[in-house]
């Protein structure tokens, strides 16, 4: 088993003409992801990858046809809060947003919306997630994971390839490996993935990558408290970073004493959390359990 | 993006919430002849971002135009916390009854906008928040409803609004909503919103900030922004596309992602060296890109060892290892690099490096630690 995403797993792919949509359209069949479907208004009937995925205008289309029950999306910014309203409307129960720059104003509507309809979306600005060995919706590259008993959460990309290409090399395999997003605004928190984990069988310990900004880190620190039984290791980055700058991701920002590293690592270290002090020192960690 | 005091104020006017009378200087003789104008006490604000300017003498009052005069001259074309003033705002000094904070700003725990005031006007809120926060009042407003009267009418109650001044305050507020969403705000704030002595409302002074990602909606304000505050490095950076933030060391980073770049930064310090800047390349950077990030961190003289650390999903290593190449060939440098690329193209990257006779590290950890070592030895 694992989280999210599984052989269940239908995906459409919005966006899937341009040239960040189609080039990791490939990347996540070659890995082995069960791709029905790509949707771009004004392309519909045409297809992609020599003829192995069909095009569609909407996703509603697309759905009635494929079947489809998951979707990821490469929608330019401006265009991508409709992009989600519009899989949302078609009762599309998982959506990851990998679009960077999302106005903050469309995110809250779009959250709201997707609140009073259950379902689940990944991001913005996230990398995406990846099941090693079973599949991937996103970008993570597939080559630098392991399947294994670790299950990885984090707000941002690369920081998050380090981490599990640490574990890779130290032998350590990922169960699944969740990028919530280092936006503000974000559709699924530390704690849903959190409480994801904690009901995954094949999960026996957790990894969650902080950063600053917010208060996520510290409203994580008291839910793993009182819900988690495995084991979970923490890492924050922005330790070193100035008040009142943002530190290129639109949530990394200490505002008003808000949102710094210490505060973070104090409040996981007292939810009996293993907090790293930097990425490599994870794998050591998750040996000593 | 933030917006000067004085364009703040500009929307506050365009939706009708009262703001002082005057006009923005930019010599000591347009100051008196505001000052002229008005015929009252005035009081000269230096336009900066920066807060703190009351205390740092950028906020004087003044009882005649002669006196506006000779205090302008001495704010003008002189620096508060290193920004050079270029410009006044000349406004009536308000004889003032009551002051409040008022604010709204984004809940990011929630998911909304919420609406935040205090009976403690004049002060920051996040003074305010440490020393009494049961002074603070918070309302939510959901994204679907909007601001609803009854809730503007409650933050007036909680904060001690005199009756007679409600239905006044919900109109204001109305108004405030409107501008911020319209904006696509991201904060704004009236501090201090007073009631004057003949039961006025007035909004004394103003911030506010755009979201940088809604810009595109707002192009007649991309071309206000002020650039007074940033480094030659940052002007760069934006232009490029690049995420830069100048800080105090002399470790210079070069690094993909911002998570990341930040780990980096904090493995420098924790191994006990300083980083000299916070630099996102993003994802997919070219060489040019590259090249350009790097000219940056050279021209920084603070930086005595540069430290690249690149893992490579979307980025191509052998893009970033071509970048390099690039400027050590037009630059000239003693500066040490240690550089470390993992990922996509990994081995054409760096083969690109060994035939320039650049050494890589294998590990963050160990990147961290030569670069600390080196920075360390080319001394204070």
């Amino acid at each position: 088993m694992s989280i999210l995403v599984n052989g269940e797993s239908r995906l459409l792919v919005q966006g899937i003409t341009g040239h960040e949509g189609l080039f990791h359209t490939q990347q996540m069949l070659a890995y082995g992801t069960n791709i029905v479907a790509g949707v771009t208004p004004g392309k519909g009937g045409e297809w992609v990858l020599n003829g192995k995925i069909p095009v569609f205008d909407s996703v509603n289309t697309a759905v009635e046809v494929t079947g489809a029950n998951s979707s990821i999306i490469f929608v330019p910014a401006r265009f991508a809060g409709d992009a989600i309203l519009e899989a949302v409307d078609t009762g599309i129960g998982l959506i990851v947003c990998i679009t960077e720059g999302i106005p903050v104003k469309e995110m809250l509507l779009v959250k709201h919306v997707i609140h009073n309809h259950n379902a689940c979306l990944i991001g913005p600005n996230s990398p995406g997630l990846i099941t090693p060995g079973c599949a991937k919706v996103g970008i993570i590259p597939g080559a630098i994971t392991k399947k294994g008993n670790v299950g990885v959460i984090s707000r941002s990309g690369t920081l998050t390839y380090e981490v599990i290409y640490a574990l890779k090399q130290a032998d350590i395999g990922t169960s699944t490996c969740v990028g919530i997003g280092g936006d503000p605004i974000i559709g699924t928190s530390f704690i849903d993935i959190l409480s994801h984990f904690e009901g995954d069988s094949q999960t026996d310990i957790v990894v969650m990558i902080g950063e600053i900004g917010g208060r996520e880190e510290e409203n994580a620190a008291t839910y793993i408290a009182s819900n988690l039984t495995k084991p979970v290791i923490g890492f924050i980055a922005g330790q070193s970073a100035p008040t009142n700058k943002r530190m290129g991701h639109a949530g990394a920002i200490i505002e008003g004493g808000i949102g710094n590293a210490e505060q973070k690592i104090n409040a996981l270290k007292s939810a009996g959390v293993h907090v790293a002090q930097y990425p490599e020192e994870i794998p050591h960690l998750v040996k000593k359990i | 993006m933030r917006l000067h005091e004085y364009q703040s104020k500009e929307v506050f006017a365009d939706y009708r919430i009262p703001i002082p009378r005057g006009r923005l200087a930019s010599t000591p003789e347009e100051a008196k002849l505001i000052a002229e104008e008005l015929n009252e006490p005035v009081v000269l604000k230096a336009q900066v971002l920066i807060g703190g300017r009351g205390k740092a003498g950028g906020i004087r009052l003044v009882k005649s135009p002669d006196e506006a005069e000779e205090e302008a001259s001495k704010v003008l074309g002189n620096r508060i916390n290193d920004i050079p003033v270029r410009r006044l705002l000349v406004e009536e000094a308000v004889n003032i009854q009551q002051e409040i904070y008022f604010g709204m700003t984004v809940d990011r725990e929630h998911g909304e906008t919420f609406m935040i005031a205090s009976a403690e006007g004049g002060v920051e809120i996040e003074e305010v928040a440490r020393s009494s926060p049961e002074k603070i009042v918070r309302i939510n407003i959901n994204p679907l409803l909007g601001l609803r009267d009854y809730q503007a009418r409650n933050c007036a109650t909680e904060i001690e609004v005199p009756r007679s001044l409600w239905r006044s305050f919900i109109t204001m507020t109305q108004n405030l909503y409107q501008a911020y969403q319209n904006l696509d705000a991201t904060l704004v704030e009236i501090n201090p919103l007073v009631i004057t002595t003949d039961n006025r409302w007035m909004a004394l002074d103003g911030k506010i900030i755009i979201d940088d990602n809604a810009l595109f909606r707002h192009p007649d304000y991309v071309d206000k922004r002020d650039i007074s505050a940033e480094t030659p490095e940052e002007i760069e950076a934006r232009k490029f596309g690049l995420s830069y933030i100048k800080l105090s060391g002399n470790i210079g980073c070069l690094v993909n992602g911002a998570g990341l770049a930040m780990a980096t930064m904090d493995i420098i310090q924790h191994k006990g060296g300083q980083p000299a800047n916070f630099l996102d390349i993003g994802g997919g950077a070219s060489a040019e890109k590259v090249a350009a990030a790097l000219r940056i961190l050279l021209a920084d003289r603070q930086v005595k060892t540069v430290l690249i650390n690149i893992f490579g999903g979307i980025t191509r290593c052998d893009e970033v290892a071509s970048g390099i190449k690039r400027v050590l060939k037009e630059i000239n440098t003693d500066i040490p690099f240690i550089i470390r690329l993992v990922g996509t193209n990994e081995a054409e990257g760096k083969q690109i490096l060994a035939d320039a006779n650049l050494k890589t590290a294998d590990t963050l950890q160990e990147a961290a630690e030569m670069a600390v070592a080196l920075s360390l030895e080319s001394g204070s």
